[in-house]
């Protein structure tokens, strides 16, 4: 017989409610109403509620930068090391070996500078892609706009982004290379990134939760994308129309913009920028669309 | 008139639950389908329709036609076997998977409690979770800062604030999780047995927790298996039964509708609860007279009113029928049943002889003798029965250790509302509290002692 189980009487003087308080303030003056039933077709995308759950986002997009580099050795030293390690090998390769013409910039700099953005991108939607499998049980215990979680995904390279994007000032001054005025610009070439990386993902977490396939597919198509967007290689050298028409990659406008934006080069803007800007809002919209459109099967399939 | 807090029509839900099994498929039909099959499922996708494991012929309704209104303030129960659709109705009420069709209306802002501790992450601190955790339950970060420290004391986990949970105790990490959940506020409550967490004095505290929120004003739907936790927290409780509701009504009448169907079901195939292996088995059979005179042959749990019950509650009356069946007569038996705990204690023996009940004789063939119990104040759980024959003097004609078991339900015995633990004792006291206060060398007067809520001893 344990003494102390038997003895907790005293701690529960509440259990008989001798402590009614703030009772009565949650009555119904101002409820809202909320109508719970079987939505049809293409719903609205609830970007309003999505906005007040704002918090929340800020409270994944914490938690992911938290544990991102948990137990790792250089921490947050890798959101460097990846796009610079890629620049090296670039560079050795292209650069040296096979002679890539890079625009009249060193080109170190020149891959490195496309692949700051890039690294964002692809990072962005390797994460997200897989993030309504990862986090399956919160959609099937708790209610909350399911579009927080590959959102917030993205956003939180974001971190990573910045640390790598000041390496990249730093290997500017170490070239000796001077931003040009254009660079008022770059906060757009960035929200494009954005778009770009939060459509792509808005399609790929969706459709992860039928098909596992997808998991596979990512980081193939990632890296065949890596070599569809001119990051080794300029886009100067296409020639027109092609170079408009090669800006329906979204991530072409991306780089050469940072490009032009950063180290002056004169890939951009124009057509191709003006392309891939359409293009970015087009698979966002989309993807949001289809996320939405799909949401409704996420708790009954995962 | 007022609005109720959750208004629901018509609620349904279908789910996909697994594909026919095609029989005698051909090899050129597995190819066909290999080749056909992502064609036609990327067209369903485009169509938007349910595809891959949810593209399948055989459906089960959940929910099916369920309608309801729960009024403001009120602390609802649900009670249904596994698979009855209660977690279904949670789920489509926090608004996390949709109904086939119907609707639901509430108002107010709704919190939902389908599991404690959801989205913990193992690396981060307890204080980190704390902050994670109430924003995925819903509550903003200042609400989290105003309730921390009171989250922080309820859990009882002060000095490990810091610690990433994962080096959590089990209880640590539940109690924590249940701390924040305990804390959300919203005017209507969606809870799935949740309660059942953690050790006896944590319990308690949980089932305070109810209890303020029952008398804060706030509607609740509550699913629980613990008929007792049912009767004392909510005044009304629906039963659902494959899906539909097959009872609404005040807890009490709710428990026992359920209770009842459960007998309903399990009588034909558990037939009086008699383990068969152990009646055949002469090991079991201790003493067991070379003669084989008479014997036991089964035995059955009744009610007073003479039905067959598959287990009793805590502080209700039992028969206990022993069949036997004699081929000699037999001078003044003795029939006696010993009730002992899974461990082993013997809790209670009696028989005829120790009651003096005299049996002059007992004729050849079959019958039987009860044994009425006037109410059974064992604690909620298993026992094991053993039979004994006797005759006069050292004379066994049959015994057989642990013929059977008892199950024993739990029930509101003493009547406060209050949990008891399973494992903190083998038996129930039928007693009361009397006067209290100082004695009259200390300057005063015992006084009678007033019971604080509840409905008093249901065996008195």
């Amino acid at each position: 017989m344990n003494n102390e189980q038997l003895s907790v009487d005293p701690t529960d003087q509440t259990v008989n409610g001798t402590t009614v308080t703030a009772s009565l303030d949650h009555k119904p003056e101002n409820a809202q109403i909320r109508r719970i039933e079987p939505s049809r077709g293409w719903v609205s995308l609830g970007l309003r509620e999505l906005w007040s759950y704002r918090e929340l986002i800020y409270f994944f997009i914490w938690r992911d930068i938290k544990v991102r580099y948990k137990q790792t050795i250089l921490g947050g030293a890798w959101a460097i090391i990846q796009p610079l390690f890629t620049m090296l090998i670039f560079s050795v390769f292209f650069g040296r070996l096979a002679k890539v013409p890079s625009d009249s910039v060193p080109y170190p700099l020149f891959a490195y500078t496309a692949l700051v953005p890039w690294q964002f991108f692809a990072n962005g939607v390797s994460l997200s892609s897989t993030s309504l499998v990862s986090d399956s049980n919160l959609l099937k215990k708790v209610y909350f706009p399911r579009l927080a979680l590959p959102i917030s995904k993205v956003l939180s390279g974001g971190l990573d982004f910045l640390l790598a994007f000041t390496m990249l000032l730093l290997m500017m001054l170490y070239y000796g290379i001077r931003p040009t005025a254009h660079v008022i610009w770059l906060p757009f070439f960035l929200f494009m990134a954005l778009t770009t990386s939060l459509g792509v993902s808005m399609w790929f977490s969706a459709m992860h939760v039928q098909f596992r396939d997808v998991q596979y597919a990512v980081p193939f198509l990632v890296q065949a994308w890596l070599f569809a967007t001119p990051i080794a290689y300029p886009s100067s050298l296409l020639s027109e129309p092609w170079r408009t028409i090669y800006g329906i990659n979204p991530m072409v406008g991306v780089v050469e913009g940072f490009r032009w934006a950063l180290l002056g080069t004169h890939t951009a803007p124009g057509p191709t920028v003006l392309v891939s800007f359409l293009a970015s809002i087009a698979v966002l919209v989309g993807g949001t669309f289809y996320f939405r459109r799909m949401e409704k099967t996420f708790a009954d399939v995962l | 008139m007022t609005q109720p807090a959750i208004r629901v029509v018509d609620l349904s839900k279908e789910y996909h639950i697994g594909a026919i099994q095609k029989s005698g498929r051909t090899l050129r039909q597995v190819i066909v389908d290999a080749v056909s099959g992502p064609l036609r499922r990327t067209a369903k996708l485009l169509r938007g329709e349910a595809t891959g494991a949810a593209e399948l012929d055989v459906t089960h309704w959940a929910l099916r036609d369920v309608s309801f209104e729960i009024p403001h303030g009120d602390v609802i129960g649900v009670i249904g076997r596994n698979g009855a659709g209660k977690s279904t109705l949670l789920k489509i009420l926090s608004q996390i998977t949709e109904p086939t069709h119907g609707f639901a209306e509430i108002h107010g802002r709704v919190g939902s409690l389908l599991e404690v501790g959801t989205g913990f992450h193992q690396e981060l601190s307890g204080r980190e979770n704390i902050y994670l955790n109430g924003a995925i339950l819903g509550m903003g970060k200042r609400e989290i800062d105003r309730k921390f420290d009171e989250i922080v004391s309820f859990a009882e986990i002060d000095k490990f604030l810091d610690t990433p949970v994962k080096h959590y105790s089990s209880g640590m990490y539940v109690r924590l999780a249940f701390s924040v959940a305990a804390h959300l506020e919203p005017e209507i409550l969606l809870v799935d047995e949740v309660l059942s967490v953690g050790d006896v004095t944590f319990q308690k505290k949980c089932l305070g927790k109810m209890n303020q929120v029952r008398q804060s004003g706030r509607t609740v739907l509550f699913i629980s298996h613990n008929m007792a936790t049912i009767e004392n927290l909510c005044s009304r409780t629906i039963v659902l039964q494959e899906g539909k509701i097959a009872f609404v009504g005040p807890s009490k009448d709710a428990v026992k509708f359920y209770l009842q169907s459960m007998v309903a079901r399990e009588q034909p195939t558990e037939g009086g609860l008699a383990d068969d292996n152990r009646w055949a088995n002469p090991e079991h059979r201790k003493h067991r007279s070379p003669e084989d005179v008479v014997s036991y042959t089964r035995i059955e749990f009744k009610n007073p009113e003479g039905e067959t019950i598959p287990f009793v509650r805590s502080g209700e009356p039992l028969v206990i029928r022993l069949h036997y069946c004699a081929r000699k007569p037999i001078t003044r038996p003795s029939f006696g049943v010993g009730i002992s705990t899974e461990q082993g204690t013997l809790v209670s023996y009696v028989s005829t002889w120790l009651c003096s009940v005299e049996i002059p004789v007992l004729q050849c063939g079959n019958g039987f003798i009860d044994l009425c119990i006037d109410y059974i104040n064992l604690m909620p759980g298993s026992y094991f029965l053993s039979v004994l024959l006797g005759g006069m003097g050292p004379i066994f004609y049959d015994s057989i250790d642990r013929c059977t078991v008892l199950t024993v339900e739990e029930t509101d015995f003493y009547g406060s509302g209050r949990m008891m633990s399973p494992n903190q004792s083998i038996m129930l006291l039928p007693c009361h509290w009397e006067p209290f206060g100082p004695t009259e060398e200390n300057g005063g007067a015992p006084q009678n002692l007033q019971i604080a809520g509840g409905a008093g001893p249901i065996h008195l």
